[in-house]
């Protein structure tokens, strides 16, 4: 009898006081099975698969006949693409720090314990919603000199204001950083009140004994403390100013001229109105390193350092 | 040789009743108001016949819509039949062989004798088969001008572009811009190619959009082109709008003089009531030379599998190039038939102007069926580029449109 | 006067919620209500929301004129005639090709896409975030890397090399290829959003968890998750917005226009090129498909707030 029960029980056991490494924590693993797919097959392989085809003359259809790098030679000798990159990198700093402060700052001014605290909430928070098909047009009368804000000032009796960023190319990223403003703020500003939510009272309390004034405490003690929601904010902010597009082909279709193109949209010229995936691949291929070579360190700092937050 | 296709024909009217009613998708991006009574003609005769239209409209153009066509193409999961400009955008789709071969059906219905002008079927044409139904003619040759605006400015309208040229700085004194242009860059390349017909004249065109020739570019006729060019860019001065029909409004309500634009301009002229010759004016090839592009679009019909569907798709591009079919078609969307057999229920004097040309046979194919799309983007870039900085010199933007012609397959 | 209505009502509602949820701010308490600072406030805050309220007032005024006002030109005058027709035909007779029954022909349509899309993203990110947080194994934020740079890809890039992987799998032009493409899609930012939320839950929760034995769904479903509810309604939100707004995904992988989006008939409607654009249609048509985010916003702004910050606490 004693044996008997000894020996079912032990067999168990030892599994799993030794089991192989691969064995140990499996439910995690299967669980991850998604996300191992999804960054592996899609996102890596999709990658890969792009990086191939850049090589190619890729036309309409994606097709393996190799051009070695004439799509990047064509790439970096076209204006286009140089004008695209500047624009970006000039709308990209803009908008990381017009998001930030600007989302940071209402969600402060939120966090006062002010009345209709939903409602401005709400107003803040809806451009979020909508195709920007549409309101990318409103933005565009309302920044036309003839129909918009220019007109009613003037009619107001400042006849000699001016106020035509759409149409200037030295200003025109100005002007869709004026709506691209207006949908992306938000959403962070949202985050970002909620991360001034989780900050605990004591901290306010302890300022106050200490005497710190509420700015300083805001940028000396607050701001250091919300290091996450900034990182997550960060990303957020980063992939749309990657990824913008939308809001330039609604205002001004890169106009005038090409003073307002964005990497982006160079990619979905070349790759459906040029009929040329071989260099749109090439010129996204050129994005993604960018993006790697900015996202690699982040991830040695966040991953190297501490193991655990 | 009679016998058989009359033999082949029957084969395909059996085959087309013998299989009973289909389902076919079409795809295409005719979506406003007026394109959209025209899709509906199309789907009721096809209705008609006992098979069902099943619509699949992507607005936005093709620019929009091809990537979806190629996906469902690349997907294994094709539409009966979609919409393309005919010209080289679908070369790579019949040369993968994803595309079904018509030659038959056009055999069978005699297109080659029908279809005018011979370049739209040329354009469907790949190594001697037929592989489009094209379905009507746009042109991109026109100028249209506001009668309200001349009076204003107190000059006569203008016949041709040295006219026009001449009255722009009175235009500019009543405080009227002489030349709309909308600020997207296709705009600004069409209405160089239609300079170019018009100033240059059709040898030096077709020397550089169908012989990629570099020198011509770098001739005298496209030299008095880009002079030209960089002369209305003076005149353009003064209106900021996006999209063409913005800039067909100020044409409309007589704030500006006139603008370089396709025919499809007129639809908005019917929709805000004005009557040609009274209220505007069109000059075909800008008054200069007389002569009409022939683009436009057409049906293509991917490769299937299902038998049924091969048939449906066979019937239904007969059906297309009908007359029955042409002029309820063409008559709703405001465009010219591909056949000079048939005769459309209303025209105005432009369009009559159009047709008149046609019937003489003074065509010009488009230049999207002699460019490939890469080509064109680049023109669009380079054009759009020029007319939008006042710096860039005709020369300049004259050499680098050479080298993008040198380098064009 | 109406406004300090609006806003009087607004704080009515919220001020009991208040203390039983207490989220409320935290902020220190101002003294005075017409103190310096708070006029500083309250100016700043309503000359921002006039910034932000702009749009959507020539929205709203342009979608109640008719088309010939619209061409008049003053874009912030209030309509001389009010009329509703834009909105009638936006939702139901505009046109997309022959087919003219409006928005509400894909309604549903997207209804039917939005549900398993957003329910099956936001139940596997929570588990990634989990699994990230509290189980790391070797090779786990290597993979977490890989997918934060998923977030910087044009979709459009994307498309085609997914076609291939969806006809591979034989789920090309199904509604299921379409969930499972939103739900890679919405993976990488979600996935961020609940692995910095449970790394802000007490290790000593998770640790005596498991020392009486608890395995990891347990521990999940038993401790996580009912934790997480603030959280996942921020995903919910996110993921709701980029749904039903998508238009590339919906009308590429699906293969049937019977049961295409709504996006592809806002689409029909607003983009047309060639032809008249009816403005006042177009505005009514895109207010119309954003209500149901908008609805979702006001209707879990509370908990959204609550939700981001139990996760940004602590990294």
């Amino acid at each position: 009898m004693t044996t008997t029960d000894i020996g079912p029980n032990t067999g168990p056991r030892e599994t799993v006081r030794r089991p192989s490494r691969f064995l140990r924590n499996l439910s995690p693993k299967i669980a991850m099975l998604p996300l191992i797919f999804t960054a592996c097959v899609v996102f890596l392989g999709g990658t890969l698969w792009t990086v191939l085809y850049s090589f190619t003359k890729s036309g309409l259809l994606p097709r393996l006949s190799w051009v070695g790098l004439d799509q990047y030679e064509r790439l970096w000798s076209s204006r286009k693409w140089i004008v695209s990159i500047e624009n970006l990198a000039l709308y990209g700093i803009c908008s990381l720090i017009g998001t930030l402060v600007i989302g940071f700052t209402l969600a402060a001014l939120l966090d006062r314990k002010i009345r209709g605290e939903a409602v401005f909430r709400s107003i803040f928070l809806y451009p979020f919603a909508l195709s920007f098909i549409v309101t990318g047009l409103v933005w565009q009368w309302i920044l036309n000199p003839e129909l918009g804000l220019q007109n009613v000032v003037r009619e107001w009796g400042w006849t000699s204001f001016t106020f035509d960023p759409l149409n200037n190319p030295e200003i025109v990223m100005f002007g869709l950083l004026i709506a691209g403003l207006w949908q992306g703020t938000g959403l962070i500003m949202c985050i970002m009140l909620a991360g001034l939510r989780g900050i605990d009272e004591d901290i306010w309390k302890a300022a106050r004994v200490d005497g710190i004034g509420t700015v300083k405490t805001y940028i000396r003690v607050i701001i250091p403390m919300m290091r996450p929601v900034f990182v997550t904010s960060l990303v957020l902010i980063a992939a749309g100013i990657v990824k913008l597009y939308d809001l330039v082909v609604a205002q001004t279709s890169g106009g005038p001229g090409i003073s307002s193109e964005v990497p982006a949209k160079y990619v979905m010229t070349a790759m459906f109105g040029g009929q040329n995936l071989g260099q749109g691949f090439a010129a996204s291929s050129m994005m993604l390193l960018m993006v790697v070579i900015i996202l690699i360190p982040w991830a040695y700092l966040e991953f190297g350092g501490k193991k655990h937050g | 040789m009679k016998l058989s296709k009359i033999l082949l024909s029957g084969a395909a009217i059996c085959a087309a009743t013998s299989a009973g009613a289909v389902d076919l998708e079409v795809m295409h991006w005719w979506t406003s108001g007026g394109e959209a009574n025209a899709v509906s003609k199309l789907a009721e005769a096809w209705d008609a016949t006992g098979n069902t239209w099943v619509d699949g409209a992507i607005a936005g153009g093709g620019d929009t819509a091809r990537p979806i066509m190629v996906s469902r193409i690349i997907g294994g999961d094709p539409p009966a039949a979609f919409q393309f400009n005919h010209g080289r955008q679908a070369e790579e789709l019949i040369d993968a062989g994803l595309l079904l071969d018509l030659t038959e059906v056009a055999e069978a219905n005699n297109w080659k004798e029908i279809i005018n002008p011979p370049s739209l079927l040329d354009a469907c044409t790949i190594d001697g088969k037929i592989y489009c139904a094209p379905v009507n003619i746009h042109s991109w040759q026109w100028m249209w001008l506001s009668s309200a605006a001349y009076e204003k400015a107190g000059v006569p309208v203008p016949a041709n572009w040295s006219e026009f040229m001449e009255t722009a700085p009175k235009l500019q004194e009543a405080g009227i811009t002489p030349l709309a242009m909308g600020g997207q860059s296709w705009q600004q390349n069409g209405a160089f190619g239609v300079m170019a017909v018009a100033l240059g004249g059709v040898d030096a065109w077709t020397k550089v959009n169908e012989g990629k020739d570099a020198e011509a570019v770098m001739g005298p006729e496209y030299t008095k082109v880009f002079e030209a060019y960089g002369a209305a860019r003076e005149m353009a001065k003064g209106l900021n709008v996006q999209d063409w029909n913005q800039a067909t409004s100020a044409v409309i309500e007589g704030t500006a003089g006139a603008q370089i634009m396709g025919d499809w301009a007129q639809g908005e002229f019917a929709l805000a009531g004005k009557v040609a010759g009274t209220d505007y004016e069109c000059l075909p090839g800008l008054g200069e030379t007389g002569v009409l592009s022939t683009g436009g679009d057409a049906f293509y019909f991917p490769v299937n599998s299902d038998a049924d569907i091969t048939a449906g798709q066979k019937e239904l591009a007969a059906l297309l190039v009908s007359p029955e079919v042409q002029v309820s078609f063409n008559s709703a969307k405001g465009s010219l038939p591909i056949r000079g057999d048939v005769d459309l229920t209303t025209v105005n004097e432009c369009t009559q102007k159009g047709l008149d040309l046609l019937k003489d046979g003074k065509t010009i194919p488009d230049a999207a069926s002699l460019l490939s799309p890469d080509t064109t983007t680049q023109l669009n870039d380079l054009l759009t580029e020029f007319w939008n900085t006042p710096a860039m010199t005709p020369a300049e933007v004259q050499q680098q449109y050479a080298d993008i012609i040198a380098s064009a397959d | 006067m109406a406004d300090t209505g609006m806003l009087n009502a607004a704080a009515a509602v919220t001020q009991p919620l208040r203390g039983t949820l207490a989220a409320g701010p935290r902020g220190p308490k101002p003294k005075n209500k017409f103190s310096r600072s708070n006029i500083i406030i309250y100016g700043t805050l309503f000359v921002v929301a006039l910034y932000y309220a702009l749009p959507l007032y020539v929205m709203i005024v342009t979608s109640l004129k008719g088309l010939p006002e619209i061409r008049m030109g003053n874009i912030f005058a209030p309509p001389l005639e009010v009329t509703f027709q834009p909105w009638v035909k936006a939702w139901q007779e505009a046109c997309t090709g022959i087919n003219c029954d409006g928005l509400s022909r894909g309604f549903w349509n997207s209804v039917r896409i939005l549900i398993p899309s957003v329910i099956l993203s936001v139940a596997i990110a929570s588990v990634n975030g989990y699994a990230l947080s509290m189980w790391k194994f070797k090779g786990s934020e290597v993979f977490f890397t890989i997918l934060m740079i998923g977030a910087f890809i044009p979709y459009q890039v994307m498309l085609y090399p997914i076609v291939i992987l969806l006809r591979e799998a034989g789920l090309y032009g199904s509604l299921t290829g379409l969930v499972l493409v939103h739900v890679a899609f919405g993976m990488p930012i979600n996935t961020l959003l609940f692995r910095n939320y449970f790394a802000s839950i007490p290790e000593e929760l998770f640790k005596a968890a498991r020392v009486d034995g608890a395995g990891f769904w347990a521990i999940f479903f038993k401790i996580i998750l009912p934790m997480s509810l603030p959280i996942c309604v921020v995903a919910l939100i996110i993921q709701v917005t980029g749904i039903w707004n998508d238009f590339l995904f919906g009308v590429t992988y699906i293969s049937s226009p019977d049961r295409y989006p709504m996006t592809v008939q806002l689409n029909n409607i607003v983009n047309s090129v060639q032809g008249v654009k009816e403005y006042n249609v177009n505005m009514a048509a895109t207010l119309l498909t954003g209500l149901v985010p908008l609805v979702i916003y006001f209707a879990s702004g509370k908990l959204f707030v609550r939700g981001i910050a139990a996760g940004a606490v602590k990294g």
